[in-house]
């Protein structure tokens, strides 16, 4: 287990190393680098849909990267390199969608189905509970009845095989 | 109120199966365009047959379909065909050849027929980007005024063609009056 632990860390490191070598821009300063690998980070790619940017080795991510270069170099805010992707490809570029009417469900769905389920839970967990309280009421009352005689009953089939030990 | 509560995971389960069942018939490559209704974007890029000459928005003249193609694109060549024969109809195409070699388009056109009126070189992708491509081909259907009307991605074929594309170009015509 622990080799196997090993091994997978080993890969994930390795393939850190190689996603890390496919450009080779430079930056100014570690804070504009920072910028960059969070901004192709956050970005999809409209080509291969399931990756960011940076992952992808579709040459549409790759040119997408070099864009995203090219405006932090220019100077550009985050916010305007964001809207001018947006601008192009749609809302589908972004891993993190605004929220608008049609994203309502995508936001706040798995909340609200969280909620349920625990809503769904109190519900029976109450009512459980309320059972327990309520007792037995729920024999009828000739079952009532046929309960005390059975209960009344003396055990005398059985008593003379207890008695031999 | 008991027998309902036991309905709940069968409603849920209902409507799961409706969303998987409504993404059966999604096409995942298509995610839509932000271009219709915006006129084509500014550019000045080199033509493909004559690389002296400089080509820009103003030379494109619509009702026409603007094709995003180039070499590397296997599909495009399956689409190629098709394109000849709409521009044997009449159907006025342009063409970008997108982040190609210029010699090998100019060999591509050279074997398999030209139905472009011109093809715009585009070999940064610059104008793709601009355009919100992001393969090809892609096929942009502008108006008279080089608005954008409609973005098909994905080969055009015969089915396609008269399907999708040709209603709308003949609704394009009769608004040029053509």
């Amino acid at each position: 287990m622990k080799r196997l632990l090993t091994a997978g860390l080993l890969g994930l490191t390795l393939s850190l190393g190689a996603q890390a070598a496919i450009d080779t821009y430079e930056f100014a300063d570690e804070a504009q680098r920072q910028r960059y690998r969070s901004l192709i980070e956050e970005l999809r790619c409209p080509k291969c849909q399931n990756q960011n940017i940076a992952d992808s080795d579709a040459p549409i991510a790759m040119d997408l990267r070099a864009q995203v270069y090219r405006m932090l170099e220019e100077g550009q805010s985050n916010e305007q390199i964001i809207d001018f992707l947006v601008s192009r490809y749609g809302d589908f570029v972004l891993y993190k969608p605004p929220l608008t009417t049609r994203t309502l469900l995508l936001w706040y769905g798995p909340a609200g189905l969280l909620l349920g389920g625990f809503v769904l839970l109190g519900v029976v967990v109450l009512r459980r509970r309320g059972k327990k309280t309520a007792g037995t009421s729920h024999l009828s009352a000739d079952e009532q009845q046929r309960l005390a005689a059975l209960l009344s009953q003396k055990p005398t089939n059985q008593a003379p095989r207890d008695k031999k030990d | 109120m008991k027998r309902l509560i036991l309905l709940l995971p069968l409603a849920g389960f209902l409507v799961l199966a409706g969303f998987l069942y409504k993404g059966l018939f999604l096409d995942s490559r298509d995610i839509g365009s932000t271009m219709i209704g915006k006129p084509l974007p500014e550019f000045a890029l080199a033509s493909l047959e004559e690389p002296a000459r400089t080509l820009g928005t103003a030379d494109f003249e619509g009702p026409a379909l603007v094709n995003v193609w180039a070499t590397w694109c296997p599909t495009c060549r399956a689409e190629h065909e098709m394109l000849n024969r709409l521009a044997g109809q009449g159907v006025a195409v342009y063409g970008i050849n997108y982040k190609d070699n210029g010699d090998a388009a100019r060999r591509w056109l050279i074997e398999l027929g030209n139905p472009y009126r011109f093809n715009v070189e585009d070999p940064q992708g610059s104008l793709g980007i601009n355009l919100g491509v992001y393969g090809a081909p892609e096929t942009f259907l502008i108006d008279k005024s080089g608005i954008i009307r409609h973005k098909y991605v994905g080969a055009i074929d015969e089915s396609v063609w008269r399907q999708q594309l040709a209603p709308l170009y003949r609704e394009l015509m009769d608004e040029a009056g053509r």
